[in-house]
């Protein structure tokens, strides 16, 4: 009784699998005929266009292939604003042989992003290492670094890391904790310890941008709000509209480059755009702090051949200088 | 069997007198007054505390690392001195789990003062990630909390039972509480294993998670950059710190205890010699890994190591830092090594003085280190370049520390700062054996 239960299972597996296999090879041989049924239909006309590849090569492609694609502008906006713009990977080059601290690109974030407190979000740092070494300039914003210290010690993914690059911060979910300002070893965090006066500031602007604005990560300082970390968000608002951060357009000595590394080219601000590996090798470019491993996006050059002197700009600084207050 | 009323009279709570509802009604208008600023902080904003973006964290945070380390009494003296058999802790026990669970308490309420946006809290919970140490804080400070409550419960449940027959006829209506509160205890035998077994498992239990605790309290400093932070002697300097802050504190409220409620039979000589022995034994611990820390890297002396080092050793924080290394850690060691020094009222100066320097030396460990970031100081305030509490953090600080000690008072003024049956049993014991032995 056992022997013949056990020989009909077997029998029956062997049947079923027999058949599972005849059914997806018929299958496979079904779609593969109906692919070429289809194709055939389609290959009626012979034309063919000359193309150009992106790298140069003139190819040759039957013209039914090819499709007009339009150009949807909406397309580059949508993609979720905590993993990033697609296929892109921001960075910055600031050439500190330029910088004579003239504070235009500090004037012109405090403007845009409505900072209103006593700590600007981009700091001209007076620096000198050592007594026998100079004297030096050095512009300082978010480093949006890829191994972000802040991104790490965040308890509730209020501040994140996006694929392009950009470490931005959600103030809508910040508890205030301030850990994030205490890992960072840049010191670029800047907290609001009050209710943010911006509004009086530009109650005009504010409203008419408003309108088409809904607070985002994207725009920070849009608005700012009371007992969250504010900081530098490289600007992805300017990039939407293909222009450049706020910093780079204002400097009117080009200190700043701004670009995609996957693209390997930066854009200073008078509009001009170097190969981005090409610079960095001829100049030397380095990066604050490497050894901490915190792999920043932004690039500095040394203060070498530089365009004025260093004392040029001393008429400039201040120990201290409030951000300019609203009326 | 008259000894053993008189060990209940004796140990039973008594009635506030005129001084300790004085002391009460002074901690309570502190309290009230804390609230009051810590409201006005809510709606000005952190603006009140002299917390800017250099100096981020203050006495808030060296305050709750001060409750977290002392809240460790509970874990050394009920967990280790109990696994090592060390029966003159019977008479300590109970004010060390009771000083425990109010430094837990308002450990996890301090750690709230400090955040800005204490409306979104849930945010903690809603959108936690694992990889912040603030998370795992999250999850340490309840799971401690509990496991305090337990452990300053379960031994008490005979006790209620013998408070529930005391205070029959004396006062109904705490008799009625004590009797819910024993969970209808008897003493059988099935009772008595079900508890002993219950509090070994839990005596074992907070062993790693209070030395969790202490080690996640430093993580959240040596998980960072800073100088003076980034440093894998953390952990055991926090859990050594840890042990001085909790027996400092141990000695001083037992000695004022034992004071109020005269319990100088009970709680003797013999065992603040003991205690002293095993605060000493913690200074001494103390003191090494401070060396590691502070002398240790003198010797490399990197750049930013030893800007760090100058300005606690010569700098502006020097009269703070060697205050709390010498006055704080060096005299008490000197003190008490000698026996004289382990009495009573000179251990009551020095736990007071320990417990004092431990609270000091957590704002040397908090503040001077953000002062010090690697790019200098530049275009803030000259305010912002140095950082002593405001008033507000003060009056806020000071009533959480006076809510802590509301806490102990409220719970020894209701609990049996002694464990009864515990006293009672063993001195059956020394009883019996004197019997066997006489004939």
């Amino acid at each position: 009784m056992e022997k013949s239960n056990k020989n009909s299972r077997r029998k029956f597996l062997d049947k079923g699998l027999k058949i599972g296999l005849a059914t997806a090879i018929g299958g496979i041989g079904l779609s593969k005929l109906t692919s070429k049924l289809n194709a055939k239909t389609n290959s009626n006309s012979i034309d063919t266009m000359e193309l150009m590849t992106t790298d140069g090569k003139l190819i040759q492609v039957d013209s039914s292939e090819v499709m007009e694609v339009e150009h949807n502008k909406e397309h580059d906006k949508k993609y979720n604003v905590r993993e990033g713009m697609p296929n892109k990977k921001f960075v910055m080059v600031v050439d500190l042989a330029k910088c004579t601290n003239k504070l235009k690109c500090q004037e012109s974030c405090n403007k845009n992003h409505y900072i209103t407190g006593d700590n600007a979000w981009l700091k001209v740092y007076n620096m000198q290492e050592s007594e026998k070494e100079a004297p030096y300039w050095m512009p300082t914003l978010c480093q949006h670094c890829d191994k972000p210290a802040c991104v790490t010690v965040c308890p509730v993914d209020a501040t994140f890391k996006r694929k392009d690059g950009l470490v931005l911060i959600d103030s809508e979910r910040c508890i205030g904790c301030r850990f994030c300002m205490a890992a960072c070893p840049y010191s670029v965090r800047v907290f609001n310890w009050s209710e943010p006066a911006q509004g009086e500031m530009s109650e005009i602007t504010m409203h008419t941008d408003m309108a088409e604005h809904t607070p985002s990560p994207e725009y920070a300082g849009m608005p700012s709000i009371k007992g969250t970390v504010d900081k530098c968000d490289f600007c992805p608002h300017q990039i939407h509209k293909n222009e450049l951060p706020h910093c780079v357009s204002a400097c009117p000595n080009d200190v700043f480059s701004f670009g995609d590394m996957y693209e390997d080219a930066v854009t200073n601000g008078s509009g001009q755009t170097v190969v981005l590996s090409k610079l960095l090798e001829e100049r030397a470019g380095y990066k604050l702090l490497e050894s901490l491993g915190t792999e920043p996006s932004v690039f500095y050059l040394p203060p070498v051949d530089r365009l004025d002197d260093f004392e040029e700009g001393l008429g400039n600084y201040n120990e201290f200088q409030s951000v300019k207050k609203p009326e | 069997m008259n000894i053993h009323k008189k060990i209940i009279s004796d140990l039973a709570p008594k009635k506030f007198g005129g001084l300790d509802t004085i002391w009460t009604g002074f901690l309570i208008v502190v309290i009230i007054v804390g609230i009051i600023a810590y409201i006005d902080q809510l709606i000005k904003g952190q603006e009140v505390t002299n917390m800017r973006d250099y100096a981020l964290w203050g006495i808030y945070i060296s305050n709750f690392v001060f409750f977290v380390a002392t809240s460790f009494v509970g874990t050394v003296t009920v967990a280790i001195l109990r696994l090592t058999n060390n029966s003159w802790r019977t008479p300590l026990v109970r004010i060390a789990e009771i000083i425990s669970v109010a430094a837990i308490v308002m450990a996890g309420i301090t750690i709230m003062i400090d955040m800005a946006r204490p409306d979104r809290l849930l945010n903690l919970f809603l959108h936690a990630r694992l990889q912040s140490p603030i998370t795992w804080d999250v999850v340490i400070i309840p799971t401690y909390i509990v496991i305090s409550l337990l452990l300053l419960y379960f031994p008490l449940l005979p006790d209620f039972a013998i408070l529930k027959k005391y205070f029959k006829s004396k006062n109904p209506r705490h008799s009625r509480w004590y009797g819910r509160l024993s969970l209808n205890w008897t003493g059988s035998k099935v009772q008595k294993a079900l508890q002993e077994k219950s509090i070994r498992i839990i005596a074992i239990m907070i062993i790693p998670i209070g030395l969790l605790l202490q080690t996640i309290d430093a993580w959240l400093f040596s998980t960072t950059y800073r100088i003076g932070w980034d440093s894998t002697n953390f952990a055991p300097y926090f859990i050594s710190g840890a042990l001085v802050a909790g027996i400092g504190a141990l000695v001083a409220v037992i000695y004022v205890v034992r004071r109020y409620k005269k319990l100088e039979n009970y709680i003797t000589d013999f065992h603040f010699d003991k205690l002293g022995k095993l605060l000493v034994l913690a200074c001494l611990i103390y003191l090494y890994f401070n060396i590691n820390e502070y002398v240790i890297p003198l010797f490399t002396s990197k750049k930013g190591e030893l800007i760090h080092l100058e300005t606690l050793f010569t700098g502006s924080y020097a009269p703070l830092f060697w205050s709390v290394t010498i006055i704080g850690l060096i005299v008490p060691i000197i003190i008490l090594l000698f026996k004289k020094g382990r009495k009573p009222l000179p251990m009551f100066y020095v736990g007071l003085i320990v417990v004092i320097g431990s609270w000091w030396k957590r704002f040397v460990i908090v503040t001077p280190t953000l002062l010090h970031p690697f790019l200098p100081i530049q275009g803030v305030p000259e305010s912002w370049h140095h950082y002593f509490p405001s008033l507000h953090e003060w009056l806020i600080t000071i009533a959480t520390l006076a809510m802590a000690l509301l806490i102990i008072t409220v719970l020894v003024r209701y609990l049996p700062v002694i464990p009864i049956q515990r006293t009672i049993d063993e001195l059956d014991l020394i009883n019996d054996k004197d019997k066997n032995t006489e004939p």
